[in-house]
């Protein structure tokens, strides 16, 4: 086929006419991204713009709070309040913020690594708490960022660079965790489920309480070179081949393993009374106390007030 | 503007609860901590307090969490503070480090104890004060201030937000636990007379505004989430757009920024309080409880004849290098006690050294300086 002819056959937009459809999200002036060709992350991303599309949230009232690694530059390229804070602790930096201004959504956009190694105890404890923060974890089952070393995910057998005959440790079931925890919304999904990615993203971005959300990515470069071989195109149909959608299955119950099923679904979406709520109901008493309080200021004042008078 | 505390008059009041007080007062409206000796009552009076006023408290897992809370509840545009003690500090300093790099403000006060390690829960020391100036990695200014009793403690706080918002960073407040535990009269003036420095929000349209952009106070204009200023910003080295850039020449004016916004303005942060320096031939620098402690042997030393003065520093950091420096020209000596074996001292001799000596008197923390050794320090400056 010659150009002539392709011409003749769909009007092109010249170069300058060109948009991409996400470009008022992203940040085009950091494009090109530093994620390796392949990577599920840029799939993620798509997602999540789209399911806040979806969802017709405030975009002026999203924030978006990473850690750090390669998902945490998450939040360098939507062009919305974001913030790359530190290695694990996004969770307590996106749950100040929640709280300071209910009126933002705050999503936590972040790796297994960050969110379940170093942040493993902010995420279960703001799941206790049903604070109303959305997290996001990309699990790729392994420390992208830093090389490929073991991940709290890593799944028994497979090769790291920190787990050269294989890794021996128990990995995670991270929507278990989370749903142990008491998360009010829990869902797995891989980097090939858009649609039903996009629509939880959606869900979660109107629903209060903890929402949690695993997407099952591939790393195409330190995780499938020691562990699979091919491209990031091979992994993801390998993905699409293991995984089977069961939103009953007990979310406790379905660690991913090296060759197993991956069972995706959306497994909790419950609605129970948030950290704020508890808050607002625990103080229902409020009004007294503060009437109590300052009848008990008043009279400590008198009583100081007349001692330093009569030490005069 | 937020629900003000009415809270005013004459108290009996532990130094913690006048922290607290202090806080609230000033517009403090976010308190995520975790409790630790000698610092757990500030957490438990803003647990009571916070919600009387609209305000947030939550105590965290643990300190990294803290930390990091409140620097998401400043972007969100709310005061904020934690409370801890050594132990705590040593948590948090990743993420103070954060709060210098993307340059929020907010407050951290350690009360501090007997320390390495646990050390001593319950009793106190001064040994944390180069970790305020030098704690998380990396360059940066510091802002630190020591109150000496309940009613500094109140003030120094109201200080330290004020301190916070105008420069952008979070501020230290270094207290002990004889100041934190004691109790004493402390004056809380009405509302109308706390004077209340907010931080300078931006009023650009968001597509020129530049989150870190290099101005002539090297303070750049804040913008809080939900404004609709879609900004980024991140703990890595960034551009005037937040955005990370690493490059040698970017490091070059991002943290000398950093360094140079506290420099430039250290003249109108430091605070110091002067007894008899004038014609003093011997200067005790003392700061915190220790500057109340070695009042009576100074007071001694003048009755044996000697020109003995007092300067204490209010602000620790940045530290009052210029009138140390003019003072070492004129002086004898320094004498310079502390509740550690030797930190602020070696600021001093810095200063000093071209002119005169300095002499340390170390204390390891349990306790507090030995009348007789202070006066012999001064006897020894002034006779040397
Ligand atoms: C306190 C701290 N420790 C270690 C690191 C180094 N580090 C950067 S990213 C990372 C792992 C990230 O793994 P994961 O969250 O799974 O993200 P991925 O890169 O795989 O998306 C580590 C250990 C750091 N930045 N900070
Ligand atoms: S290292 Fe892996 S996770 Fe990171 S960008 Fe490359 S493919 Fe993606």
């Amino acid at each position: 086929m010659n150009n002539e002819n392709m011409q003749a056959i769909v009007e092109r937009p010249s170069d300058e006419e060109q948009h991409h459809p996400m470009e008022d999200l992203l940040r085009m002036d950091r494009m090109p991204h530093i994620w390796c060709p392949g990577c599920g992350l840029g799939s993620c991303l798509t997602a999540f713009v789209e399911g806040l599309i979806k969802a017709d949230v405030n975009f002026d009232k999203v924030a978006v709070v990473s850690g750090i690694g390669c998902t945490g530059r998450v939040a360098g390229y939507i062009k919305l309040d974001s913030y790359h804070t530190t290695h694990g602790r996004a969770i307590p930096f996106a749950t100040g913020m929640k709280l300071a201004n209910r009126d933002l959504t705050v999503v936590v956009f972040s790796g297994d690594g960050d969110l379940f190694a170093i942040g493993g105890n902010h995420l279960i404890h703001a799941a206790r708490r049903n604070v109303d923060i959305n997290v996001i974890c990309v699990n790729n089952f392994i420390y992208g960022m830093t090389g490929g070393q073991n991940a709290p995910t890593t799944p028994l057998k497979a090769y790291s660079s920190t787990a050269p005959y294989g890794n021996y440790e128990q990995p995670f079931n991270l929507v278990g965790v989370a749903a142990a925890s008491g998360a009010s919304y829990v869902a797995r999904w891989t980097a090939l489920h858009l649609r039903r990615l996009t629509d939880s993203i959606a869900e979660a971005a109107n629903k209060k309480g903890f929402c949690f959300i695993e997407i099952v990515s591939p790393c195409a470069t330190v995780f499938a070179r020691r562990n699979m071989g091919g491209t990031g195109l091979d992994l993801l149909k390998e993905f699409q081949k293991r995984s089977i959608i069961d939103h009953s299955a007990d979310p406790t119950k379905i660690p991913i393993d090296m060759d197993g099923k991956i069972i995706c679904g959306e497994f909790i979406n419950e609605d129970k009374p948030t950290f704020w709520e508890n808050v607002q109901s625990g103080i229902k008493s409020k009004v007294e106390k503060e009437v109590e309080w300052e009848e008990m200021q008043r009279k400590l004042r008198q009583k100081v007030t007349k001692k330093s008078k009569s030490m005069e | 503007m937020f629900k003000q505390s009415k809270l005013y008059g004459e108290f009996f009041m532990q130094g913690d609860i006048a922290c607290a007080e202090g806080a609230l007062s000033v517009g403090c409206r976010f308190f995520g901590g975790y409790p630790i000796t000698p610092a757990s009552e500030i957490a438990e009076r803003m647990a009571f307090r916070l919600p009387l006023l609209d305000g947030v408290f939550i105590q965290f897992e643990d300190e990294i969490a803290s930390m990091s809370s409140i620097l998401g509840a400043s972007w969100a545009g709310v005061k904020s503070m934690t409370a801890t003690s050594g132990p705590g500090v040593s948590l948090m300093l990743e993420n103070i480090g954060l709060g210098m790099m993307m340059e929020v403000p907010c407050v951290v006060v350690n009360v501090q104890r007997g320390s390495p390690s646990t050390g001593l829960p319950t009793s106190w020391g001064q040994a944390d004060m180069m970790q305020a100036r030098w704690g998380s990695h990396g360059d940066y200014g510091s802002i630190s201030l020591c109150p000496k009793s309940p009613q500094e403690f109140f003030d120094l706080t109201i200080v330290a937000f004020n301190y916070a918002e105008k420069y952008r960073l979070p501020v230290f407040i270094l207290s002990d636990a004889i100041v934190g535990h004691m109790t004493e009269k402390v004056v809380i003036p009405p509302v109308e007379e706390i004077k209340l420095v907010e931080r300078k929000y931006t009023k650009k349209k968001p597509k020129d505004y530049l989150p870190y952009e290099v101005v002539e106070d090297l303070i750049p204009e804040f913008a809080k989430a939900g404004d609709g200023y879609r900004y980024h910003t991140t703990g890595l080295t960034h551009d005037e757009r937040g955005y990370p850039v690493m490059t040698e020449e970017c490091q070059k004016i991002c943290v000398t920024r950093l360094v140079e916004k506290i420099k430039k303005h250290a003249d109108e942060i430091i605070m110091l309080e002067e007894r008899d320096i004038d014609d003093a031939d011997v200067v005790v620098v003392a700061y915190g409880i220790t500057a109340r402690t070695v009042v009576p042997a100074i007071e001694k030393a003048k009755k044996k004849g000697i020109k003995v003065g007092l300067l204490r520093l209010i602000t620790v950091w940045p530290f009052p290098e210029k009138r140390i420096r003019k003072l070492a020209q004129k002086v004898k000596g320094f004498v310079v006690p502390e509740i550690n074996l030797g930190q602020i001292v070696l600021e001093v001799e810095r200063c000093a050294a071209k002119y005169v000596t300095t002499k340390s008197i170390t204390h390891p923390g349990g306790g507090i300086h030995n009348f007789n050794d202070i006066i012999k320090a001064i006897e020894e400056v002034a006779y040397e």
